[in-house]
């Protein structure tokens, strides 16, 4: 087939400038209703639990988990399928384990549950640490993402591409604040459900709508071992170890955990929880029909020859089935998904700059209202200029490995001190302290001595530590690390402060 | 104990709240065990019985894709189950408790 992918054609930039439109109306709204630093960092606690289900699912669903997922299952088959299923398992833990009293306790960040008994100073600057780290890598690997894309799908050059996305989120975020990030994130939503929505349908049509006729046509061209296991899961211990990043390194995410402090109450975050995992799981249930229908359609040796990771599977289908107009939607919703992450990351790197290191460890929590927001504002441009910046200084590296690290110190790094913080008494700030501290150096430096950069990036013969994903080990010693600290010291105060806690966590009173 | 209330303490000392905290975390416990059971499973399944999920269900259609599907839909009623128990049981329960303390 011919393809029109990497030329700017009109229908891209048509929707592209349509979905920048109406997000720009949305973010002038909002503007008018951020003024104080509720407003600013959690929306007025104004937001319905479908609107959070949509934008947490908005948060979680990134253009490397649309395009990624699709590439992964048109070139390797089921073991893509595999790697979906990783991706949605976080959420019912995040429910049953942390959602209700992560709401009930914090006020904008998941460092305020963190450091809801415990000494603020220190437990706020290793919490925003954490915290940091994990949206630095995360927020690098999109940014790395969005300038390959759009050079990909518009013929812009990287560096142009990289600052557009910079310079719209920025709007977003500086001017509506969470209410706009909020409201970009559902569109965003929306716009995704209904793209791979359309998509699938265009591709079973083309199968009498019969899945089976679909797999047959795939193994017919790739080879009955499409629809087998293939190498991704040859190592039990690799695969779990991935499966507990995936799992846990989400009930790490601040900028998933910010999300809850927009509901009302407790049980409204609950409900956003349960809608977040309808539509999060309805998308990696559709979007290997989306990867098996453009390997049967489109074929395995085009997608590569585009982009060898596979990563324009979905669009080339796109384009094939709905001809230049529909690829332009597609590409455009893939644009607006990478804008719509990257202000969420954005909105939660300020908010710990501002909130945690600001007001509670420079002014000791005592800043005035309008400083506050001044001071989350300056934050928002600071995290989002440097964001840039390293995404150009990353032009052409293989950044695919960014997401999983991020997952994997936001599992060793912060969730241990959260959970540890909810349910144990004896828990202190030296215990937190050190969970966060060997969290995050142990995950960062088991790493880079895996094969992921030992051998794949800096060619190394062989890795020092063997498994590609540290979490098996690194989120174990976390817990560990922040159990010891604990015991070995003592703190009278964040022990009599618990039972004031656990009124807040189990029955909301005090809750803001 | 130093900075409770007395009513406060009251609540916290009484057997409706350390029975309610032991069902909430039952529960979650529970439930998180099924998780594992249904993820982990799967992928251990994958690890070391490939000729299992490799076996075909149709004519080409092989066992891991309805495997992979139930994965995720389990996941979500897993969810469910949850959220209906919490809003009927444990939101009536934490209300009435929460009324002891104004009323006394």
């Amino acid at each position: 087939m011919q393809t029109t992918l990497g030329t700017p054609t009109v229908s891209a930039v048509l929707f592209f400038l349509l979905i920048v439109a109406l997000t720009l109306a949305i973010t002038y709204w909002a503007a008018r209703r951020t003024r104080s630093t509720n407003e600013f960092y959690a929306a007025g606690r104004s937001i319905s639990p479908l609107q959070n289900g949509l934008a947490l699912a908005g948060d979680y669903m990134s253009a490397a988990s649309f395009l990624g997922i699709a590439g992964l299952v048109a070139l390797r088959g089921y073991d893509g399928m595999i790697y979906a299923t990783g991706w949605l398992v976080g959420w019912p833990a995040l429910m049953f384990l942390i959602a209700e009293p992560v709401r009930n306790l914090g006020k904008y960040t998941f460092a305020d549950v963190v450091a809801f008994r415990l000494r603020p100073v220190p437990v706020r600057i290793a919490a925003a640490f954490g915290g940091i780290l994990t949206l630095v890598f995360y927020v690098l690997a999109q940014m790395v993402g969005a300038g390959n894309l759009v050079r990909l799908m518009f013929g812009m050059t990287y560096e142009w591409a990289v600052t557009l996305v910079a310079a719209v989120m920025l709007i977003y975020v500086l001017f509506g604040g969470m209410i706009a990030t909020t409201w970009v994130q559902i569109v965003k939503a929306l716009l995704l459900l209904f793209g791979v929505t359309l998509l699938a349908v265009l591709i079973l049509a083309q199968f009498h709508f019969s899945p089976g006729e679909l797999y047959s046509a795939v193994a017919a061209r790739d080879g009955q071992a499409a629809l087998e296991p293939g190498g991704l899961v040859s190592d039990p211990i690799d695969a779990v170890s991935l499966g507990l990043a995936l799992m846990f390194g989400l009930l790490g995410l601040p900028h998933i955990l910010m999300r809850f402090y927009t509901v009302p109450d407790a049980r409204a975050a609950r409900a956003s929880v349960l809608y977040a995992t309808g539509f999060v799981g309805y998308f990696y249930l559709i979007i290997p029909i989306v990867g098996f229908g453009a390997s049967a359609l489109v074929g395995r040796d085009l997608i590569r020859r585009i982009d060898a990771g596979g990563n324009m599977a979905a669009p080339l289908v796109a384009e094939l089935l709905g001809g230049s107009q529909f690829l332009g939607f597609i590409a455009a919703v893939a644009f607006a998904t990478i804008l719509a992450v990257v202000a969420g990351l954005t909105l939660a790197g300020a908010s710990a700059l501002s909130h945690d290191i600001f007001t509670h460890v420079v002014r000791k929590g005592h800043a005035t209202e309008a400083e506050q927001v001044r001071v989350a504002r300056i934050s928002t441009v600071v995290f989002g200029v440097v964001a840039a910046l390293l995404g150009i200084l990353f032009k052409g590296q293989n950044v695919a490995f960014m997401v999983g690290l991020a997952f994997a110190i936001a599992c060793s790094a912060n969730f241990p001190p959260l959970l540890l913080s909810i349910v144990w008494r004896r828990f202190n700030t030296m215990g937190a302290v050190c969970s966060i501290a060997s969290g995050a150096v142990i995950s960062l430096t088991l790493i880079v001595l895996s094969p992921t950069i030992w051998v794949d990036l800096l060619h190394r013969p062989a890795a020092i530590f063997p498994l590609r994903n540290p979490a098996i080990v690194s989120m174990p010693l976390s817990f560990l690390f922040g159990i010891a600290g604990s015991l070995l010291t003592h703190e009278p105060a964040a022990e009599a402060k618990f039972d004031d806690e656990k009124l807040r966590t189990y029955l909301g009173i005090g809750a803001e | 104990m130093r900075g409770v209330k007395t009513d406060h303490r009251a609540l916290l000392d009484s057997k409706e709240f350390q029975q309610l905290l032991a069902r909430r975390w039952r529960m979650s416990l529970l439930l998180t065990f099924l998780l594992f059971v249904l993820y982990y499973g799967y992928i251990i399944v994958i690890a070391i019985n490939r000729p299992f999920v490799s076996r075909r269900i149709g004519q080409t259609m092989t066992l891991g894709i309805p495997l992979g599907a139930a994965v995720i839909l389990g996941a979500w009623i897993l969810t469910a189950i949850y959220v209906v128990w919490a809003n009927r049981r444990y939101d009536v329960e934490a209300a009435r408790l929460r009324d002891r303390l104004h009323h006394s």
